[in-house]
């Protein structure tokens, strides 16, 4: 069943308009790719909220969220960078995706020290980003999302920075993710393998337009123009 | 569902209108009061266009000197690297938050009638000279100012990429070349910034015509207006001088709009840019004799105060140390009401951006063309048929300082917010942190550094302002700087002297805990 729907969505900035209409089912893992500027990074904003839509609908589970303020729409997002606050610690951080006043009740922290070890970061909570590494500081991040517990996950490259290993990694933890909490996922890539290696569909985006998911396998057996043209 | 984003947002444009209102109130609204309480305006008298005149005269010798001398001062402190640098630079910031009252003390102790420079005349043999009149009121200004324009400048010569210094090293530029082609571009840009700015402060000038003024030749308007609501009680001639007042400053105002306005407290000046253009011996020593010179004028005074004042602080009667608990509850009071609507306009600023933001962010920094004795009469007025306004005399100084010293924060406070919205702004609104929240775990933590600039420059301002608090309070309730302004005019010299140390550490003191406290363990 389809939960997550663009309704001829139009979003318009100065001369660059995005186009989308199509859907995507429940526990989908969704590669967003395309060529830089097509305007990936335009239609997370838009379904995160960030970003104005000037007609169409997005709908949740058939409900209309196009004019929910972001906090309040059922997506966690991870930005290209700037995910976490540098003055607080790893344990506020993250504590952050549980209460955003900060104010926790013992079981609460146990369940913040909880997403710490699940990600691998167990006794980093009294740090703060700056002393620990990129990959780590990508933990961090990813165990918020984690106990944020929304239906939707929206990454807009915040793995970009870190090298091929890592990133590979960062995927898989991601995956993981999504498969534990049921998560459908929507993940702008730059690269493709990336997106081979852990999204079951892609969207293709280019010349304005946000095209209709379809299967990777399928897509990359038989690539269509607008693909031929971005791969090259 | 309630939508947290937009409370957040309604409750930032509603705290930020409520201080705009009052803003206007302050700025506008007072001088409403006096033309309207006025009973008929008092036509002006040929004394009160002579204080035009000297207003006029002064301020722009003030500015025109204080820039003049800057340039060579900036210049050699720019090129050259010693021992001591950064603490003289730093220094050069302190006049800023000297209470008046203590720098025309230490000033009186240099040039006044049996200061150091009279007692080296009279060893030569020379005629002592008078100190009080318009070249008194022109040194303190230039006293006050010239470290400003320094740093002004100073900032000018470190935003020069040291890339073009190499290249004009390669080049073989001389020292005259380099100024002609690099560092006089750089200066017409920015002095007359630093002129019009200057040129305001001296505008204002009120404790400096009382104490160094020289009876009705010297008089500024702002004293004019202090003379004719307390000595003369004549309202109409109070509010047709304090409308004069405003059209200035307005002019003024506009004037300094139109020509960007250079912000002087920004740090990185510490940093002397690498330097081909070092010339010889005798450039070195050009350079030495006028940083040792614009030290001595600049510490010289301040070391009297310090040395005067010492041995009786000891034996100040008690009314000095209530006045300094008086005057500490001001400046306190004064910071938090400042920055409490500097946050709350900064956020309405940014919530509302574009040229609505730009108006309201305009409103916030006009109080820097106000006339606070203006203002302080306007309010006398309004309070006056509801109450005695001698019981207000300490709220409204407080008020009265709040908003003078709001410019300031708010250019202290808006770039950092801007920045900490734009970089971290999504990051808080995805985890749904909005209003109080936000502001206690994200905004205060970020912004601790500039806020407790302004929160220490505020605190000192208001500590050791003289000027409103002289229209309202009477024997009882005096400030520390009104008491002490009193110790001077009774020549109780030695008393005097205690207490202007007393106000000189405390305004210090202010400064230094809060931008401490700004300093410590700010975020990274």
């Amino acid at each position: 069943m389809d939960v997550l729907a663009l309704e001829h969505v139009t979003s318009t900035q100065g001369d660059f308009a995005l186009a989308a209409h199509w859907a995507i089912p429940e526990g989908a893992l969704v590669a967003v790719v395309g060529p830089s500027g097509a305007g990936k990074s335009t239609l997370l904003g838009a379904v995160a909220g960030f970003v104005a839509i000037n007609a169409g609908r997005v709908l949740w589970q058939g409900r209309d969220i196009s004019r929910t303020s972001p906090s309040l729409r059922p997506v966690s997002i991870l930005f290209q960078d700037n995910n976490l606050f540098p003055h607080l610690t790893v344990f506020e951080n993250v504590a952050l995706g549980l209460r955003p006043s900060l104010r926790l009740t013992v079981a609460e922290r146990q369940r913040v020290e909880g997403a710490l070890a699940r990600v691998g970061l167990v006794g980093l909570g009294p740090r703060k980003p700056a002393q620990l590494s990129g990959g780590q500081q990508s933990r961090v991040a990813l165990a918020r999302v984690l106990l944020q517990r929304k239906p939707v996950m929206l990454l807009d490259e915040p793995f970009a920075a870190l090298g091929p290993a890592l990133r590979k990694e960062m995927l898989a933890l991601v995956a993981e993710i999504c498969r534990e909490t049921r998560a459908t996922l929507l993940m702008v890539s730059h690269e493709l393998r990336d997106a081979e290696t852990i999204a079951d569909q892609l969207v293709l985006v280019s010349d304005g337009v946000a095209h209709a998911p379809a299967p990777t396998q399928q897509v990359l057996a038989d690539p269509s123009a607008a693909l031929r043209n971005y791969l090259g | 569902m309630s939508d947290p984003a937009r409370q957040a947002r309604a409750l930032a444009l509603l705290f930020g209108g409520l201080v705009a209102v009052w803003l206007v109130m302050l700025n506008f609204g007072a001088l409403g009061a006096v033309a309207f309480r006025a009973e008929g305006l008092t036509a002006l008298r040929n004394s009160d266009w002579a204080a035009v005149r000297f207003t006029l005269l002064q301020a722009t010798l003030s500015a025109g000197l204080s820039v003049a001398l800057a340039i060579p001062i900036a210049r050699a402190l720019a090129r050259r690297q010693f021992f001591g640098r950064g603490l003289l630079i730093t220094l050069m910031g302190a006049p800023f938050i000297l209470p008046t009252l203590v720098a025309v003390l230490g000033l009186l102790a240099v040039f006044g009638r049996s200061g150091l420079v009279n007692q080296v005349f009279d060893m030569l043999g020379l005629s002592r000279f008078n100190i009080f009149g318009l070249h008194g009121v022109v040194l303190a200004h230039v006293f006050y100012n010239l470290p400003l324009a320094t740093r002004i400048l100073l900032q000018g010569w470190a935003g020069i990429p040291s890339e073009r210094f190499r290249l004009a090293a390669v080049l073989g530029f001389s020292p005259r070349d380099t100024f002609r082609q690099l560092e006089a571009p750089m200066l017409r840009d920015l002095a007359p910034g630093a002129f019009l700015v200057i040129f305001l402060i001296c505008l204002t000038s009120f404790s400096v015509a009382l104490t160094m003024g020289g009876g009705p030749r010297a008089t500024t308007v702002e004293l004019a207006i202090f003379q004719a609501f307390r000595f003369d009680f004549d309202m109409g001639r109070a509010a047709m001088l304090a409308l004069v007042q405003f059209g200035l400053c307005a002019v003024a105002g506009v004037i300094a709009w139109r020509v960007a306005l250079p912000s002087s407290l920004g740090g990185g000046l510490d940093r002397p840019v690498q330097r081909f253009d070092l010339g010889g011996r005798g450039l070195r020593l050009r350079d030495a004799a006028l940083i040792m010179a614009g030290a001595a004028f600049l510490l010289v005074p301040l070391a009297m105060v310090v040395l005067r004042g010492a041995p009786h602080v000891a034996a100040l009667p008690p009314e000095v140390w209530q006045a300094t608990g008086r005057s500490l509850i001001v400046a306190l009071g004064a910071t938090a009401a400042t920055i409490a609507m500097t946050l709350a306009l900064a956020h309405a600023v940014l919530a509302l951006g574009g040229k609505r933001g730009a108006g309201l962010e305009w409103l916030g920094l006009a109080a820097l063309a106000a006339s606070p004795l203006v203002i302080g009469t306007g309010l006398f007025l309004l309070i006056r048929p509801l109450a005695n306004p001698r019981d207000f005399a300490l709220l409204v100084t407080m008020l009265v300082n709040a908003g003078m010293a709001m410019p300031f924060a708010l250019r202290l406070i808006l770039p950092d917010l801007r920045a900490e919205l734009t970089t971290q702004g999504r990051l808080a609104t995805a985890l749904g942190l909005h209003g109080w929240a936000r502001l206690r775990i994200v905004t205060l933590p970020r912004l601790r550094r500039p806020l407790g600039f302004a929160a220490g420059l505020t605190a000192a301002l208001s500590m050791g302002d003289l000027g409103v608090i002289m229209l309202f309070a009477e024997r009882e309730g005096a400030t520390l700087p009104m008491q002490l302004y009193r110790l001077m005019n009774a020549y109780r010299q030695d008393d005097a002297a205690g207490a202007a140390l007393v106000l000189l550490g405390a305004s210090l003191a202010l400064f230094v805990v809060f931008e401490r406290w700004g300093r410590g363990r700010a975020g990274t």
